[in-house]
């Protein structure tokens, strides 16, 4: 490449950040490491809780939780088989472990101690994964695009995609408090706080309705339901009337929710921040046919693919998940 | 000795029980343990017609050194607070667990005929969810010893002083898991964790030195920072001093500890003994009586020396 072209060229490419990068947008309303700060206010009311990770801790929040209780958290080194199976110990003394490292490692590596050491005997045994589905720019060994893929066929684990900071302030003591072991998309440094604006608490294993449309309805989890309510606002401008249902578990999921609200002549669309292939998209499919619902569910997810490195508004917009490009899909979908 | 001491006496750790004994009386005692556990293991195999019956004669002994000598548990109450944690990781050596279960008291004796029936509470590899005194499910091999870090730790955090064994094998030395364990174990100086590790020398695709060569084992156990002792794994003399060794040492913060048994797949029946080792070893039908006469000619024997 000349330099001519470089200087020519329109706006200059955008750099991948580094890993502790927000995808708040410019000027978001933001709390800082809620997770960890959740996790400190549940343990100053449980002291069964106790904190883990896999030489992630600055990373996954949890040193939040470390720096306030040193003699609950336990550093297990780079060593992600360790790490589970510890927590399963952990768990089997009676203690509510909460063990974080990025979700790649905790899916594709520690799935064996993760399913036979906590999920077959149904411990509280509490998964905390960084960088769920496209949180980062790393590419394909930091991408955790297909997790819950992996995870929805491990029986007895709840799994967790949270929206926002309130999201996860709210799920952590429940997480804490249910039976079995669960699995959560953990968002970190500082997060969107997007929910206050509704009336919306968290309910493990529940779905809300967070507004009402007549065209179209979303059904979405994670930080795609920011997104989905952000649509819906610029989907509005365009005279298109948009419902938006959170289902932040994944498993087991609130399908009575969800059905009634899809079972409707309005346009179903699923958004989610993983693979089309095993996710929500699939999850609402299933449901759509063991009920006998004729009915079409369009998907907003990431390609069965491994996906490219970069910068992540660049990738957001490469595989579709910003906001521009959910209102095009929309829109083309209903002309 | 009634069964109500013998079940109070395993409530206190080995030193300090109120047990008057000899060291020849003890060696008597926990010998005869480890000859009752091979008669059930053998009598377990016949009704399944099959199973690890190689591997519990062989690990008989050190099975024996954990139930009749040196665990404290509730025979009668397995989720018992302050119990000492067993833990197989080798889930097919279940049926030499079983047969321990059973000698301790656990399990009863007549339960052990259920060995891998349907319905039965003794599935053929090992589980916690069904068997009362299984502290995990194993089988799925190198996991015992990380939850074992992890149950020490967390005993340890709950002021506890309960012991906490694993018992593998030294296929599972194959495992990157166990070595994850074991530098966890000592970075945390879990002085209360044992590992007893049963090397027969034999896994699944022949012997080990053929499979993935372990050796030096002592100098590993050593290089990652354990109190580390090699033994005649059938020798129940030397698996007591052993122990005891480790008990002397045990404490909530210090140096984890490593019991090496050198072991023989189908100790105690020559029959066994001579034939060529195999993960599963078959045995014809008409072959069990000749086993258990054996067995129990040679454990006789030896009493009689």
């Amino acid at each position: 490449m000349s330099t001519a072209t470089a200087t020519t060229g329109a706006a200059p490419k955008l750099k991948t950040s580094a890993m502790i990068a927000s995808f708040a947008d410019p000027g978001q309303k933001t709390a800082s490491a809620p997770f960890g700060h959740a996790l400190v206010k549940a343990a100053q009311e449980n002291d069964k809780i106790v904190g883990l990770t896999a030489d992630l801790g600055k990373y996954t929040d949890m040193h939040i939780f470390a720096q306030a209780y040193p003699e609950r958290f336990f550093q297990m080194g780079m060593a992600e088989q360790l790490l589970f199976g510890a927590a399963a110990g952990l768990a089997e003394t009676g203690l509510i472990p909460f063990a974080s490292t990025y979700s790649v490692f905790a899916a594709r590596r520690a799935y064996d101690f993760l399913c036979l050491d906590s999920a077959e005997p149904n411990l509280n045994v509490n998964i905390v994964g960084g960088l769920p589905g496209l949180t980062t720019g790393y590419g394909p060994s930091h991408q955790a695009t297909e997790d819950m893929a992996i995870f929805r066929g491990m029986p007895n684990l709840t799994i967790v995609d949270p929206c926002d900071s309130i999201d996860i302030e709210q799920a952590v003591p429940q997480l804490a408090a249910s039976d079995g072991p669960t699995y959560l998309r953990l968002l970190r440094g500082n997060v969107p706080t997007v929910l206050d604006e509704y009336d919306y608490t968290f309910e493990l294993g529940k779905a809300k309705v967070l507004r009402g449309g007549n065209d179209v309805v979303f059904i979405s989890s994670g930080l795609m339901t920011m997104r989905a309510l952000q649509a819906a606002k610029a989907l509005a401008a365009h005279n298109v009337d948009v419902a938006v249902v959170h289902t932040p578990t994944i498993k087991p999921f609130d399908a009575a929710t969800v059905l009634a609200e899809i079972n409707t002549d309005r346009l179903a669309v699923t958004l989610e921040n993983h693979s089309v292939t095993g996710g929500l998209f699939e999850t609402v499919a299933s449901a759509v046919v063991t009920v006998g619902l004729g009915k079409r569910v369009v998907p907003v997810a990431l390609p069965d693919e491994f996906l490219d490195a970069g910068a992540l508004p660049t990738l957001h917009d490469r595989y579709g998940l910003t906001v521009e490009k959910i209102v095009a899909k929309v829109l083309a979908e209903l002309k | 000795m009634t069964a109500t001491q013998e079940l109070h006496s395993h409530e206190l750790p080995q030193k300090e029980r109120m047990i008057q004994e000899t060291a020849a009386e003890r060696l008597e005692r926990v010998g005869a343990a480890a000859y009752r556990i091979r008669h059930h293991a053998l009598n377990m195999g016949e009704v399944q017609g099959q199973g690890y019956v190689g591997q519990a004669l062989g690990a008989a002994d050190m099975l024996a050194t954990a139930y009749s000598d040196q665990l404290r548990f509730r025979a009668d109450d397995p989720e018992w607070d302050a119990r000492d944690r067993f833990l197989l990781s080798t889930g097919h050596y279940a049926i030499g667990h079983y047969a321990a279960l059973a000698e301790a008291g656990t399990i009863p004796v007549a339960e052990l005929e259920t060995y891998g029936s349907d319905d039965s509470r003794l599935p053929m590899s090992g589980m916690s969810t069904y068997t009362p005194g299984m502290e995990i499910s194993g089988g799925s091999l190198g996991h015992g010893l990380p939850i074992a870090v992890g149950m020490a730790l967390g005993l340890r955090y709950q002021d506890s002083n309960a012991r906490v064994y694993n018992f593998l094998s030294d296929g599972e030395l194959d495992e990157g898991s166990t070595w994850e364990a074991a530098m966890g174990a000592h970075h945390h100086q879990l002085g209360n964790l044992t590992a007893m590790v049963d090397i027969n020398a034999l896994q699944a695709d022949g012997k080990t030195d053929t499979v993935l060569r372990t050796e030096p084992v002592t100098e590993k156990w050593e290089a990652f920072g354990w109190y580390t002792q090699r033994v005649d794994g059938n020798d129940v003399g030397s698996l007591l001093a052993a122990f005891d060794n480790a008990a002397a040492q045990a404490a909530a913060v210090g140096r984890p500890s490593v019991i090496l048994c050198d072991t023989k797949v189908g100790r105690g029946v020559p029959l066994l003994e001579e034939r060529e080792k195999a993960h599963f070893m078959r045995i014809e039908e008409h072959e069990w009586q000749t086993c258990r006469e054996q067995l129990t000619a040679g454990y006789e024997g030896k009493d009689a020396r």
